[in-house]
């Protein structure tokens, strides 16, 4: 029997908002611990909630971005379950009436595209942290308690691991996008659960969902949803039940491990939040906040095609992050060739990035300089062997490309007499190679070049050197 | 006579001419709690050093138009109250010695220069109308301790009864300012819903908890809501709303005043001599030049079952931060987390407050939320629209604050349903959200004072503060003092 | 509905986090029974279209500015805990069961 694999996402994202959603101290990552907490955080007897408005707003921004239509009337709800790092024992969440709702994404896996939908948006605080010391006790640090978070869960639209990992991918780029979150899986600023069943080809009702935890990276997500579509598919074929269970996935055994088992459903007790009143958002607030969302990936990605002439694969790379499409578009506008741009971008920069685990900011690069180092090649200033030079100077140390160019001497040699003198030099000690060369042996001519430029410490001019040594060897 | 039978307008002027000093009415507090508090248990603890240095330093500075300035009160124990012991009468918060901040009403009273006597007994999270649900001593009815000071702000009452300090605050919820109030024979008023700042009282049930005044005239209670009402950006439930001047308010004048008088307020179940006095007093008011009728409050029956599916459905998420994790008690048995939870709370907790925490859990748990708790909100709304018909026609509401005068301690401690029922008159004004004021209208024959409940519009404070007051002027039930002992 | 069972009051209070004795439990059952007995009044009247009430205030969109505050120290946070260590609060492990 053959199955289909069905997936739903639930991510979670913390808004990069200055305080906290429910109090004024300060949303930072990394303090130490419990100095970023006040009584409300702390959920001390008498504290009442206050709400943050940007937290409501980058909740907007979010939803809209992802598609989603915004609610006109609001309120919060109190999801109250008892642990440790939750200290009212209830969490102020949304339960029936959600910030967004009806939204979608589009994904691209190998060039087919899909839609997947996104059923909810919704806003809450994020808990303490817990974490389990070896000497029999946990600890609790409520620092993180009380940062916004939206809660994205998706429709059940996923029909293999490689389309959950796209769909992370998309998303996570689209909220980078609206820079209402730091989207950092490492640093806990999005998290993801995800929900896998099976059922066979032809069968409308769903089979009975495993969720999935503890994944701290796309590629794990991916990893452990190809484990358990293989779990379950064993499962089933031999003649066993699913149960209803929660799993982690186990990045050094590379499996999916039993939580545990859920007996029917949790019973949180929603009810409306009597400490806050509703929200009512208004045509005004939604179009105040629908003009501050800058360009989404697919627009900007399209322009690039239409508008740049780009192709769709660099055009897709380029936007893939906002900072990367920033870069570019500000390379350009500092006269840079859009094609010279994007190759350097994609090439040497992207593989400098790669190599040394850094992201655009943390390079000494600017937009100025490599805009100014495209130009200097395009008005054969410097070759693009010298330009690798310059780069290398510029990603670490930064600067002025053309300045670094002068002071090391790696101005391209274009004076035809130099070259010619230099070339004339060259013929004369190499007979041979003259002699191969009249002989239709193309190699020569490669060495011959070879011998200038280590004359120039590569400096000369390269389509130059080509044409002299032609015209030179033509008159032998 | 003691300096506490002055108003605080006569103790104002007393201090501004230098005939007394603030020492003095401190002094006057902790002598009379010293002479009466082993009979009334009132306070939970007393901060006396901090007072007397407070006084003193108030003695060395201008009153500079303080509106309270000098005045020794008393806090309800579930007000919070920055560097002073805050327990909710629960054995749970008895090691919680600093709360971290002061509640909006405390800084409020405290930027008027007040001196805080201490804090004050009440029911366990203010779960009860006996004060015998105080997990330490319950607090006794100072006119005979054989009977119970009502609840749950019991020590409120209680302590401006016994002359052991010049006004006290307390919270309503379902009637715990106003029935104690009428146990204790002084002046309650709980506010409209979003009047008076939240912040800093421990919740019980956020949608109907207020704070009030409780003092022996309708001045003081007056003056002394003058002081900490007003919106406060710390509680989003506050109403911003202008504050007017209420003893402004005080002139004495009701004439053409329209006063409804529910008829289910005089029905059966309301004790005849509370019924007789309430309606000498409408014959008072008669003589003033008011005018009252009768009308219904149709779903007023229903208000006792609403409010308990609402106030203890809230009441079981507000207290369930009582985990033993950041305050409170830890219980030294437990093997793992959950039975730490579990253990701390049942450890901490008195009777009443779990089972109400187990009836609101109930309410609100999957499968009967929509019969139980959705049902009483749907029929809040009726009550609420009972009320709002009323005040298109009238100017007040006005009918007793209990059923009976107080009872007597144990009387009905062993049935919840019959507790429960002594709310019936007050809990339909929390659910509305109106403001009502409880004031002395007369005594029993056994010489338990009688409440006379006054409801206004929202924020129609002044209103209700001008009717309570024209009566209190024409009659002189509030100028009777307890001689505290028991008479049986 | 009207009544409740013993089972069911052992669960709430699981829900609750209280622990209940058998003792208990009953009494509970029998208290709470009668609760929402009297609660079952309620279904006399007829609700249909009749919008619940969270808030008797018509307040909307209450709220604060963006601006972060620091208000209280670790040492006051840790204050009042019953355990703590190395500035976090301390709790049984709840891997232990």
């Amino acid at each position: 029997m053959n199955f289909e694999t069905i997936i739903g996402l639930e991510v979670h994202v913390e808004l990069k908002t200055k305080s906290k959603i429910f109090s004024p101290s300060p949303n930072a990552f990394g303090a130490e611990p419990n100095t970023n907490v006040n009584p409300i955080d702390l959920g001390y007897p008498g504290v009442l909630p206050v709400l943050n408005e940007e937290a409501v707003n980058f909740a907007m921004k979010a939803a809209m971005a992802l598609n989603c239509e915004i609610a006109t009337d609001t309120k919060f709800d109190r999801k109250n379950y008892f642990y440790p790092d939750n200290p009212k024992a209830f969490q102020i969440s949304q339960f029936d009436q959600p910030i967004g709702e009806h939204g979608w994404i589009e994904i691209d896996v190998a060039g087919k595209k899909k839609k997947i939908g996104i059923t909810r948006v919704h806003l809450e605080e994020d808990a303490g942290k817990l974490t389990h010391g070896d000497d029999g006790y946990s600890y609790v640090d409520f620092n993180r308690q009380g940062t916004p978070l939206i809660e994205i869960v998706s429709e059940p639209d996923m029909r293999s691991p490689e389309e959950a990992y796209a769909y992370l991918e998309k998303l996570k780029t689209i909220i980078q996008y609206t820079g209402v979150s730091d989207v950092k899986m490492q640093e806990g600023s999005l998290r993801c659960d995800a929900n896998i069943s099976l059922r066979p080809y032809g069968q409308e009702k769903f089979g009975t969902k495993a969720e999935l935890k503890n994944l701290n990276s796309f590629t794990f997500v991916q990893k452990g949803l190809e484990f358990e579509e293989k779990r379950q598919e064993k499962v089933l074929l031999s003649g066993g039940e699913i149960l209803q269970e929660t799993r982690r996935y186990d990045e050094k055994t590379k499996e999916t491990i039993l939580m545990r088992v859920k007996e029917g459903s949790d019973d949180y007790r929603y009810f409306p939040e009597p400490d806050l009143v509703p929200l009512y958002i208004d045509d005004a607030w939604k179009e105040r906040v629908r003009s501050e969302i800058p360009e989404l990936p697919d627009a900007r990605k399209q322009r690039y095609i239409e508008q740049l002439g780009l192709s769709e694969y660099d055009a897709a790379n380029l936007t893939s992050s906002k900072e990367m499409a920033d870069f570019f578009e500000e390379t350009v506008n500092n006269g840079a060739d859009i094609k010279q741009a994007s190759n350097w971008l994609m090439g040497e920069v992207s593989g400098y990035m790669n190599k040394h685990y850094k992201e655009l900011h943390d390079l000494a690069l600017t937009p100025e300089s490599l805009g100014k180092m495209i130009q200097l090649i395009e008005d054969g200033t410097i070759s693009s062997k010298i330009a690798k030079k310059v780069f290398a100077e510029l990603v670490e140390k930064g600067g002025d490309p053309e300045k670094i160019v002068k002071e090391k001497g790696m101005v391209q040699i274009s004076d035809e007499g130099q070259l010619r003198e230099v070339i004339t030099g060259i013929l004369n000690e190499n007979e041979q190679s003259i002699i191969d060369f009249k002989n239709g042996k193309d190699r020569a001519l490669g060495f011959l070049v070879g011998q200038v430029m280590k004359a120039t410490k590569g400096q000369a001019n390269p389509p130059m050197v080509n044409k002299i040594l032609i015209e030179e060897m033509n008159k032998r | 006579m003691s300096l506490f039978d002055h108003s605080i307008k006569e103790l104002e002027a007393k201090l501004h001419n230098k005939e007394i000093t603030v020492s003095d009415l401190v002094d006057e507090s902790y002598k009379r709690i010293h002479e009466v508090e082993d009979k009334v248990h009132a306070f939970l603890t007393l901060d006396e050093e901090n007072a007397r240095r407070k006084a003193e330093e108030l003695d060395a500075t201008e009153d500079a138009g303080a509106k309270l300035f000098g005045i020794p009160a008393g806090i309800k124990d579930n007000i919070v109250t920055k560097g002073l012991r805050t327990t909710c009468a629960s054995q749970f918060l008895r090691n919680f010695d600093d709360p971290l901040y002061d509640a909006t009403v405390v800084e409020k009273l405290n930027a008027e220069k007040i001196v805080n006597i201490g804090k004050l007994n009440m029911d366990e999270f203010a779960m009860g109308s006996s004060n015998e649900n105080s997990s330490f001593t319950p607090t006794r009815n100072p006119w005979n301790i054989n009977h119970v000071p009502g609840g749950s702000s019991g020590g409120s009452a209680a302590a401006v009864a016994a002359g052991e300090v010049l006004f006290s605050l307390g919270s309503d919820t379902g009637g715990s300012i106003r029935q104690p109030a009428a146990f204790c024979g002084v002046v309650g008023l709980k506010p409209t819903y979003g009047l008076v700042s939240r912040f800093g009282l421990v919740a019980f049930a956020s949608s109907l908890d207020q704070i009030g005044p409780l003092t022996r005239s309708v001045e003081d209670n007056a003056r002394v809501l003058e002081v900490i009402a007003g919106h406060d950006k710390m509680d989003s439930t506050s109403a911003n709303v202008e504050i007017p001047s209420y003893t402004e308010a005080l002139t004495g004048d009701v004439k053409g005043l329209k006063i409804a008088v529910p008829k289910e307020y005089l029905a059966e179940g309301v004790n005849p001599e509370v019924r007789e006095a309430v309606l000498e007093a409408l014959k008072v008011y008669e003589s003033l030049g008011a005018t009252w009728e009768e009308v219904s409050l149709p779903h007023s029956k229903y208000a006792v079952a609403t409010y308990y599916l609402l106030s203890s459905s809230e009441a079981s998420a507000n207290l369930a931060r009582f985990d033993g994790v950041r305050y409170g008690v830890r219980s030294e048995n437990a093997e793992n987390m959950v039975d730490m939870f579990k253990k701390s709370r049942s450890e901490g907790f008195g009777e009443e407050v779990k089972r109400r925490i187990m009836l609101g859990t109930f309410a609100l748990s999957s499968g009967y939320y929509d019969a139980y708790y959705k049902k009483a909100q749907k029929v809040r709304t009726l009550i609420k629209n009972d009320f709002d018909k009323i005040f298109e026609e009238y100017d007040v509401v006005i009918g007793p604050t209990t059923p009976t005068p107080a009872f007597k301690v144990g009387e009905k401690i062993d049935d919840p349903l019959t507790m429960y029922a002594n709310d019936i008159l007050t809990i339909p004004v929390n659910l509305a959200g109106v403001p009502g004021i409880s004031i002395p209208c007369g005594f029993s024959p056994e010489g338990l004072p009688i409440g006379l409940q006054i409801i206004g519009k929202h924020f129609d404070e002044n209103t209700v503060y001008r009717a309570a007051h024209a009566y209190e002027q024409a009659t002189d039930h509030h100028t009777k003092r307890p001689q505290i002992g028991g008479a049986n | 509905m009207g009544e409740i069972t013993k089972e069911q009051v052992k669960h709430v209070a699981n829900l609750a986090r209280l622990e209940v004795s058998e003792e208990e439990a009953e009494m509970f059952t029998k208290q709470l029974s009668s609760i929402i007995k009297f609660a079952e009044q309620l279904n006399e009247i007829d609700t249909e279209g009749i919008q619940p009430t969270t808030h008797v205030l018509d307040l909307k969109n209450v709220m604060r500015k963006d601006e972060p505050r620091q208000w209280t120290t670790r040492e006051e946070a840790l204050k009042n805990a019953p355990d703590h260590k190395d500035g976090q609060f301390r709790v049984p492990s709840i891997l232990a069961e």
